[in-house]
This record gives structure tokens, sequence and C-alpha cells, in this order.
């Protein structure tokens, strides 16, 4: 049987897991098998869940996902210097490709990254000669024969161990880190420039790109977002919010300033207004798992482009076009300036972004169709499938129809992540984490 | 930028500048094309980006993306504006509205150091911006066009090198006697709108100046980001402390300081700036239909940045 790529208004998405955070979810990220997810808050709290093994007794309930392990990944702290703040809310996690029995991940606040070590325990050795079972130390003269401790089961215990700090590295806010090929190494980005670290040291990083002109008076572009080629080790791209995305070769200098390729669309002149540069802001860039494509988001649309054509993106996909009209309301209320994330499922056929009222959208590059969906409560009652949405954008409201107007704008979904393999997907609003799965 | 005629997003197309006619008549049209749909619209986009800009999060640093974004908005307003001669138009009622406020000294001694930073800034353009005789003219506009600039902008003072002396008061612009004469002076010219002859009346030398005036605002309004390296008060700059500091990588902190601009109003604290401006509502599609009105709601606001 051949594959067939699935179209996405053909998903029947069934809710498998909500979960409901104690502070607003900030990033979400499955791991490379995707038997494992992970969600870093606002309070510096990573969650990471697990897919349960295929069940003979319900196959119906195939990969739900349990509450694995949380633990404090960041603090909050104070910057003496400089009299302010720095949030402990975690920007982005990355996971390393798995080597051994342990799982590495990397999460980052607005200036330090920190590499986790997550590792179970399962057994514990028992039989101390010295110590009691509850660790007290016993009187030595009361010993009066020696044994070999033996390991006994127990209870599985997920430890969350930090075995590297990266701090200091960063005068501007991270936004995103990217895990290389080589696993060796990785970048941290932030608004002016980019560090390349090597895992293994924590008190060295090369600058590969800086951006910060020499009279901060002539600032006009930040880097928005970067990531690293998934297979070619020297390469990756960073956007900006002006728009454009540059790819960089490390083997070109050591300092990356020199673009390699500059992605840019030339602007529509007929659509031009005040916002159009704040809306032509690249909020997120992701390669295709090929490598061969990457996907950037802006406020109104997703693009596609090849690498081979830096002139125009090969596919555009409009997310919220109803908004266009709206967006003198939208600056006020700094909605315009919201950062969408997006990815791509693992065939690279559809790529998923969010949107506002708690909708989120899915884009079938194959068979050029799209749906929306939306993640409440309301509509996503256990065992019924996800129904389709729409947005009404003028003239007569059909049943089941919402009216732009009525759309709520503080219900955002910024984070979105596909599993690697199956059509299993996590969205997360404010504070609650769906996970949804398509029907078997 | 826009080319004529261009429909915009806001509203509809804005009325066209009419050429020739006597001056009650271009007057009365300026008042109209003031009041247009789409400049009091772009108006008000304006002053929403300005108190964006000041109104940061003091505990945490701001977000710099964000800022950025407002920085150029508000930059390409203002290069629309004085394309269309608004900008002036604005400046010089300002500046009639703040010539009958009291002024101190040290207002005054602050803007005649913000004049020879300005001429430093200006580079080859005009050798010497004050005091200003009215009846020059066209570089004494090119000044007005930049402090205005600089005023609007957001009361920066990142025109202060570190030689400076750095007594810095934001929003002086308005106090300075030589734009008194400069006003007198072009009461005589005509209300013109035309882009081209609004200047000095000779179309290739206005144009001219028209660009140049255009780069200097891009400048002042990029001061935006000033590059005074730590806020410190003292009249000379010790020695020692600089050195202590001089490996600091300030230029957030500057941001953050310059674009909340609230260093040395001590007095209005961000909510209170905004609290005040809401009261009196910058109300954009209001009825009333008189120039005046509209110059005082600017009067009004102009003063509470300034703080006097």
């Amino acid at each position: 049987m051949e594959a067939v790529s699935c179209r996405c208004y053909q998903f029947n998405l069934l809710l498998v897991m909500l979960f409901v955070t104690a502070d607003i979810i900030s990033t979400v990220e499955f791991n490379h098998s995707g038997e494992l997810l992970a969600t870093g808050d606002k309070g510096g709290r990573v969650v990471i869940f697990q897919q349960e093994l295929e069940s003979k007794n319900q196959p119906q309930c195939r990969g739900e996902y349990n509450v694995y392990s949380t633990f404090q990944s960041h603090e909050p702290e104070f910057d003496y210097l400089k009299s302010l703040e720095i949030e402990e809310k975690i920007n982005k996690i990355r996971w390393l490709p798995q080597k051994n029995a342990a799982q590495f991940l990397l999460s980052t606040n607005d200036k330090t990254i920190k590499l986790w070590k997550i590792s179970e325990r399962d057994k514990r050795p028992e039989g101390y000669n010295l110590k009691e079972e509850d660790g007290r130390y016993r009187d030595p003269t009361t010993v009066t024969t020696l044994r070999v401790p033996v390991f006994q089961p127990m209870d599985l215990m997920v430890e969350a161990s930090p075995r590297r700090v990266f701090a200091n590295a960063h005068t501007y806010h991270i936004n995103s880190i990217s895990v290389n090929s080589d696993c060796e190494t990785y970048l941290s980005a932030d608004d002016l420039r980019i560090n390349l670290w090597n895992l293994e040291i924590t008190d060295r990083s090369f600058n590969i790109v800086d951006i910060k002109p020499v009279n901060m008076e002539e600032l006009t572009e930040v880097i928005t977002a970067a990531e690293f080629h998934p297979n070619q080790c020297n390469t990756f791209v960073y956007s900006s919010s002006k728009g454009t995305i540059r790819l960089c070769d490390m083997r070109a200098s050591a300092l990356c300033d020199q673009h390699s390729k500059l992605f840019e669309e030339p602007e529509d002149p007929s659509n031009r207004s005040f916002f159009s540069e704040i809306i032509s802001s690249i909020s997120d860039v992701k390669f295709s798992h090929s490598g061969r494509y990457m996907m950037t988001r802006d406020y109104l649309s997703v693009k596609i482009w090849d690498l081979n054509m830096e002139s125009r993106p090969v596919e555009t996909y409009q997310v919220h076009e109803y908004l266009r009209s709206k967006l003198c309301s939208l600056y006020e209320n700094d909605c315009i300036f919201d950062k969408f994330e997006c990815c791509w499922n693992g065939n690279d056929s559809v790529v998923m972004t969010g949107s506002y009222n708690n909708f989120f959208r899915m884009f079938d590059r194959g068979y050029r169709q799209d749906v929306t969906l939306e993640a409440s409560r309301e509509s996503s009652k256990p065992r019924s499938v996800l129904k389709p949405r729409k947005v009404c954008t003028g003239g007569k409201r059909k049943k089941d129809e919402i009216s732009v107007d009525s759309l709520d704008f503080n219900k955002k979904i910024l984070h979105t992540a596909w599993h690697p393999q199956d059509n299993i997907i996590a969205v997360a609003t404010t504070n609650n984490l769906y996970i949804f799965q398509d029907k078997l | 930028m826009f080319p004529k005629g261009t429909k915009r997003k806001f509203s509809d197309s804005r009325e066209e500048p009419v050429a020739g006619g006597e001056d009650v008549n271009q007057s009365s049209l300026a008042a109209v094309r003031m009041l247009s749909s789409y400049s009091l619209q772009r108006q008000s986009l304006l002053d929403m980006s300005l108190i964006k800009l000041q109104l940061c999060h003091m505990l945490v640093e701001p977000n710099l993306c964000r800022s950025v974004l407002i920085a150029n908005t508000v930059r390409q307003i203002q290069e629309e504006m004085t394309q269309d001669g608004t900008w002036q138009i604005m400046t010089q009622a300002l500046s009639a509205a703040n010539a009958a406020a009291q002024c101190s000294a040290d207002r005054l001694v602050a803007t005649e150091v913000l004049c020879r930073q300005t001429e430093a800034a200006q580079g080859e353009q005009v050798p010497k911006p004050f005091p200003v005789v009215g009846s020059e003219g066209c570089p004494a506009k090119e000044v007005l066009e930049e402090e205005a600039a600089a005023a609007e902008v957001g009361m920066t003072m990142s025109t202060v090198s570190p030689q400076a002396p750095t007594s810095y008061l934001p929003g002086t612009f308005g106090m300075d006697p030589c734009w008194e004469e400069e006003e007198t002076g072009e009461d005589d010219d005509d209300e013109e709108e035309e882009e081209d002859s609004e200047e000095c009346g000779s179309g290739s030398e206005g144009e001219e100046r028209e660009r140049d005036s255009l780069v200097e605002d891009t400048r002042t309004a990029e001061q935006v980001f000033g590059t005074f390296e730590i806020k410190n008060p003292a009249p000379s700059p010790d020695p020692a402390l600089e050195e202590l500091f001089s490996d600091v990588d300030a230029s957030y902190y500057d941001l953050d300081t310059v674009l909340t601009g609230m260093q040395s109003v001590p007095k209005m604290g961000p909510y209170d700036l905004l609290e005040s401006l809401s009261s009196h509502g910058p109300s954009p599609l209001s009825s009333s239909t008189s120039c005046r009105s509209d110059l005082n709601e600017l009067d009004h606001i102009m003063e509470i940045i300034v703080g006097s």
C-alpha cells in the first residue's frame, strides 16, 4: 500500500489530554522520537510529558501523554548594574538527540541557557552495613555481620539535574536556541547577536553574527529568530524584524555578518500602510525536516521558501487576512507585536500555526487545503472529533461562523508543536496544553 | 514614500493640496486639510506610538524588537508629515503656544546646548542655527524642522555628548527665543501647502532643502536610541567613574531611559502621562472644525510632555 500524504482537512482530531498549567505556557517542544513533550512556562518551570506505550487493553488510547517530570529551570534574577529584573520565563526549549538512557534538553530565558539531564531511576541499593534504610547511621558497635548491598526495584523516579549553565553571553534578550546536527554545538540568538557554543564548554562562546550598529541611534532592525540547518552543520538562518531571512555559512568566515543568501519578498505596493513593516516582521523561522525548505511566520501569513530561491517564497498561506483592516486597533492593543510560531508535520506536507480566539490553522501543501480548528474546552469534548471553524469576514454570518468582531484577542495560540512521526499535535493556549491525536 | 494620490489604508483618499489662491483661502484650506480624516488618524497614530515608546515597564527591560518597530513607525510618519508640510504647521503651532509659557534660565541653557549639538549633527548644512533671524528664511526653517522633529519624536536629548554639560532637560525646544523670531518671520510667508513652494518660494531649492531636512529629521528621529552612556547628572564626569563603567554595554539602559524620557521630568510618572492624556483625549474624529481647537489640543499634549 503506497503512503499517501495525509490531507489536513481529513484529520479527525481527538483530544487526548488537557493539562492546565499554573503559569502561561511560553514554549512547547517534542523530542526527536516524539515520546516526550516539554513545555516551559512564564514561571520558569519545565513540565515534561511522556507518551504511554500502546496498551493492549485500550487500543484507542495509543499515545496518551502523562506528566513525566516537573522541575524549576530558571529563577527570577536581578541585574544590579542596570536595576532591572531578568524574567525567569522560558523562551525556548530544544531537545538534544538521545545518545544514552538519559535525555538532555536546553532551556533558556532571556539571558541564560541551561542544559538539563533527565534520567530515570527505578532501583536503589538496599542493605548498607553502616546506614539504616532511612539514612541514619548505625552505631558501629551493633554491626556484627557484613552484607553486600543489592539493588532493589523502586517506584520510577525521574530526576532532572542541571549539567551546564551557559551564562553572561547575551546583552539583549535571547529569542532562539538551536542545536546543530553535529550534536556538539548549538547557537543562541538575541536581538542583535548570535553566539555559537560547544555543549561541553560554558565559559566561552563565539560570536558569529553581530548586527549591532556602532551608533545605537541607527538601529532599525533586530534579529527575531535563528535556526541551524537540520543536515548541514555549517549552515544556519536568521530572520529579522524587517521581514528578511539571511542564510549563513560558517565555513565562509568566522563572523557571519555577510550572508550567503538573503531571502526577501518585494513589498506589495497596493497593501502599503504605516503598519507594513511591523506586520512583515518575522516571528518564527523553521527548516523543513528535509532541509530543502524553510518556513517563516509573519503577522498575517506563513511563507514557505525554497532555499535555492531567494527572490520570493514558493508558497504563501494567509493565516487571518481578515485582520488586515484591523491593524490600527491591533497596534493600539499591542496584539500586532504578538509572536506566533509555526511548525511542520513529520513529512513536511502540512504546516500549522496559531491565531486568535484559540484558533489554530493547518495548511496542506500538497492539496492546497486549509482548516481552522479551535482549542477550547467547549469544542474539545472527549471522543468527539474537532470541528472546523470559520471566521465570517463580512456580510451575512452563517450559522456556526464567528464574526471578526467577536474574536477574543486575549485568547491567542502562539505555540504549537507536531509529533515528528505521527499525527499528534500539541497546542498551547494561555495556560492550557491540548494534545490532539488523529482518530485511529 | 507614498506617491501622491495613492489610496491609504486608513480612510478615503485624502484631499490633494491646492495650488495658488489667496492667503485667506489657503489658511482655511490648510485648516480643512489639517482636519482631514487621514491626517487626524495619522496624528493619532503618531501620538499613540510616542506614548508606547514612553510607557516602558521600568522593572523589566523593554522589548527591543517592539521598540524598534514603533520607532520606525514614528520615523515613517514623521517623514511623510515633513513631506506634506503638516509637520511644519504643527511645530509652528507648538512654538506659538510655548512661546507664551514661562521659561527658566536652565532650560534656555539646555536648548543652547542642543543647538550646538544639532549644528554638529547637521554637518555642512547650517553653520549658525542660533540665534536665528526670521528674514533669513530657509536655513532657519530647517533648524526649526529638525528641532521640532526632535521634540516630537519624544523628548530625546541624545545629542548630549559625554563632553557637553549634562544638565539634560527634554522638550525645551519650544522655549527657544529663536523660535519666536522665526515665527514672526514666517507669518509673512504664504501658507502654501505645496511641498515645493512651502520653503522659500523657489521650486528647485525648496525640493533640495526638503530632502536635506528629511535626512536631518531621520537622523534626529533615530536619536530615540540615544547614546549617552550613563545617566550621570554630574556636570563633569569623574574619569574614575567613567572607567568603571567603560566596559559596560549600557546601550540597553539608554534605550530604556531615553524612550521613557522620564528621567528629567520627575514629577510625571508614566502612568500620570497616560492619565492626563486620556483625560484630554486626542479625539481625532471629533466634530470640531476649527484649526484653533486642534492646535490647543496639541499644545495641551505638548505641555504635558514637556512638563511645564
